[in-house]
């Protein structure tokens, strides 16, 4: 009686963790460097916390650490959702020290940089393999998107069975082309937006509460 | 992997039979093309990596990318179709297809000039 009593009551402990409303989901934010992820979790986290989650900077790499901004509620049509934001360094297969040096930046400045870059990169893969629940994918909308890190990325995403949301950022550029991310990536709903002016992001919150509530 | 007589001759590339690479692990096939890359070879996959495969190759090629020595990697691969339209089920049973075409080259030597869904042209230079 006791042994089925036990059993009963870890069936339920582990029912209660794995669908409990209260752990909040970790959401990684992913994309490739200069596509204004930092941009976007400074946005959400001000928008619903009133913090910023890092600096901003026009210099790829910026962002070499994953940063995570915790508690985040978002509250859609009277009823809340709880995420993690995890602001990831943009992915790509190579980083040479010399692309910093064109931003006036002196060689140990730059080699430590590029390092810290790498680290980060590593950082956000190992992140997407064990520790996010769901991602947020972000497209610079003026530039082509079928870029094999891209397509890479989001094969990766999906091989996970991760929810993913696509965002098409930087709409306020002249050159910025949604349907082009949406042509790339039609197994996947894309959504439109800019981070830097607040564009759009009602339909954002959304389809995150949608996506990952 | 067979050496040619004098690399500074030309470029060597290494195409390698999807039988070769199902024989082993996955940190053996990440170490078998990072180590021709790092050569300056050009390595072409016949049936290409995993989704966790090529994870952990990022993950790598990171670790291993040292100022002026090595600035990771250029990699193209045809958009695999077929898994994306693998059903779920398909996935959870194995049977998804990940064979896709992969040309992985030094990022300094390697560039891609045009890509489409059954065309992968790239120039590559010399070291």
């Amino acid at each position: 009686m006791g042994l089925l009593t036990n059993l009963k009551d870890s069936i339920s402990r582990a029912a209660a963790s794995l669908f409990s409303e209260e752990d909040p989901k970790r959401i990684g934010i992913y994309g490739p460097p200069n596509a204004g992820k930092t941009t976007l979790a400074n946005r959400i986290a001000r928008d619903w916390t009133g913090d910023a989650v890092g600096p901003e900077s026009h210099v790829p790499h910026e962002t070499r650490r994953a940063r995570r901004k915790e508690n985040v509620e978002i509250e859609r049509d009277g009823k809340k959702v709880t995420i993690d934001i995890v602001d990831t360094p943009g992915v790509t297969t190579k980083v040479d020290y010399t692309e910093f040096l064109e931003h006036d930046m002196e060689k140990d400045d730059a080699v430590r940089r590029s390092r810290e870059a790498t680290e980060g990169v590593a950082e956000a893969m190992h992140w997407l393999r064990e520790d996010v629940d769901g991602v947020i994918y972000v497209l610079d909308s003026s530039t082509d998107p079928f870029t094999q890190v891209n397509t890479m990325l989001i094969g990766i995403i999906e091989s996970q069975d991760l929810p993913v949301l696509i965002l098409a950022n930087k709409i306020d550029l002249e050159d910025s082309s949604v349907q082009r991310i949406r042509n790339a990536y039609p197994q996947h709903e894309t959504i439109p937006l800019s981070a830097l002016e607040g564009d759009n992001m009602d339909e954002v919150y959304d389809k995150i509460a949608e996506y990952f509530g | 992997m067979a050496e040619v007589k004098d690399p500074s001759d030309g470029v060597q590339i290494d195409l390698i039979s999807g039988e070769r690479m199902d024989g082993l692990t996955s940190m053996e096939k990440i170490r078998l093309i990072l180590d021709g890359v790092r050569d300056g070879n050009i390595v072409i996959l016949e049936e290409g990596l995993s989704p966790d495969e090529e994870s952990r190759l990022i993950e790598v090629t990171m670790t291993e990318i040292s100022p002026d020595e090595f600035n990771g990697i250029e990699i193209e691969t045809y958009p695999k179709s077929e898994a994306a339209d693998a059903s779920l089920l398909d996935r959870i049973m194995g049977k998804e297809s990940t064979k896709k075409l992969t040309v992985i080259g030094p990022a300094n030597q390697i560039e891609t000039l045009h890509k489409d869904k059954n065309l992968i042209s790239a120039l590559v230079s010399r070291k």
